[in-house]
């Protein structure tokens, strides 16, 4: 990075360490927003005790959906390094493909939350119930938030690598949203365990 | 294991050399089984009632920070970063705030019984 001999760089080289440079400060953005998570997480396991007479984790949660939405996410996760794996080898077709299959797994993902959210808003569950629940909702919809910018992110690029094709530009954009995507994932394995299976324990 | 280019004809010559390799298939299924027997372990362990307390805390959390490590891996390339390597060091800043976040507000709030 912090190279003596950038003046002897070609324009290319310096392009490519640009977009390098970009990469890694999209890194830095996810580790400040697995701080994000963290303070949430720390949240609800303070409070995920304080159900002040309202539902307790065990009897709220529905494992079927939650197992369903680990596997779905799990999966997307894996399309969405085949996508990048088509645009290393200049397969166009074969990355917007892999991310047009990763958008449906991510929004099933989304339609299986948001149905668990109101169901539980229908059985009296909502984020003012108790302190439980608004760490609850808080967390998990943060998370949903996330998944569904990504969403929203992955068409965007969907349609310039259709009009652009895989330049420098588009490649970086890929990577960025890749590891965005599978950082999604991480967050959900910790969701999954703290909030859903230590619940139901 | 066939080599990931085998099927492809010839798309993968002339892209795959002029930059560093970002994985191969072997590697993303490797991590994708990987991450699904370690999502199956804690599931198994707390729909059977295999074990509880304590011995089950350390299977669940040891199960997602294994599964971690897996994806960092196999899905994100992290071992394959060039020297220095920047994203591994605000990695571990990340998560020595993280972790002094989540166990300062859990212990803190432990001794922290009102009444």
């Amino acid at each position: 990075m912090a190279n003596g001999n950038a003046h002897a760089h070609t324009h290319d080289d310096g392009h490519h360490d640009l977009e390098s440079l970009r990469l890694m400060g999209f890194w830095i953005f996810l580790i400040t927003d697995c701080i994000l998570f963290g303070t949430l997480f720390a949240t609800y396991i303070v409070l995920h005790g304080n159900t002040a007479g309202g539902p307790t984790p065990a009897e709220l949660f529905k494992m079927p959906g939650v197992i369903a939405e680990t596997f779905i996410l799990l999966t997307s996760s894996f399309t969405s390094g085949l996508a990048l794996l088509s645009m290393n080898q200049g397969n166009r077709r074969g990355l917007i493909g892999w991310l047009a299959v990763t958008i449906l797994l991510g929004a099933s993902f989304i339609t299986l939350e948001v149905t668990e959210f109101i169901d539980m808003v229908h059985e009296g569950a909502t984020i003012g119930t108790s302190a439980f629940l608004s760490g609850f909702f808080t967390l998990v919809g943060t998370h949903g938030l996330h998944v569904s910018l990504g969403l929203v992110w992955m068409t965007a690029l969907i349609i310039q690598l259709a009009r652009h094709g895989i330049t420098p530009v588009t490649r970086r954009k890929a990577n960025v949203i890749g590891l965005y995507w599978h950082f999604l994932d991480v967050v959900w394995i910790f969701v999954f365990t703290i909030v859903y299976l230590m619940g139901v324990m | 294991m066939a080599q990931h280019t085998a099927g492809h004809g010839g798309h993968g010559d002339g892209h795959g050399h002029e930059q560093e390799s970002h994985g191969s298939l072997k590697s993303y299924v490797a991590g994708f089984v990987l991450s699904l027997i370690l999502t199956a372990i804690p599931l198994f362990v707390v729909l059977n009632e295999w074990l509880e307390g304590t011995a089950a805390h350390v299977v669940l959390l040891g199960s997602a920070v294994l599964q971690f490590i897996v994806q960092l891996v196999f899905f994100m390339h992290l071992r394959e970063e060039k020297k220095p390597r920047y994203n591994l060091m605000v990695l571990l800043l990340g998560i020595a705030i993280l972790v002094t976040i989540v166990g300062g507000s859990i212990w803190i709030m432990t001794y922290n019984k009102v009444g």
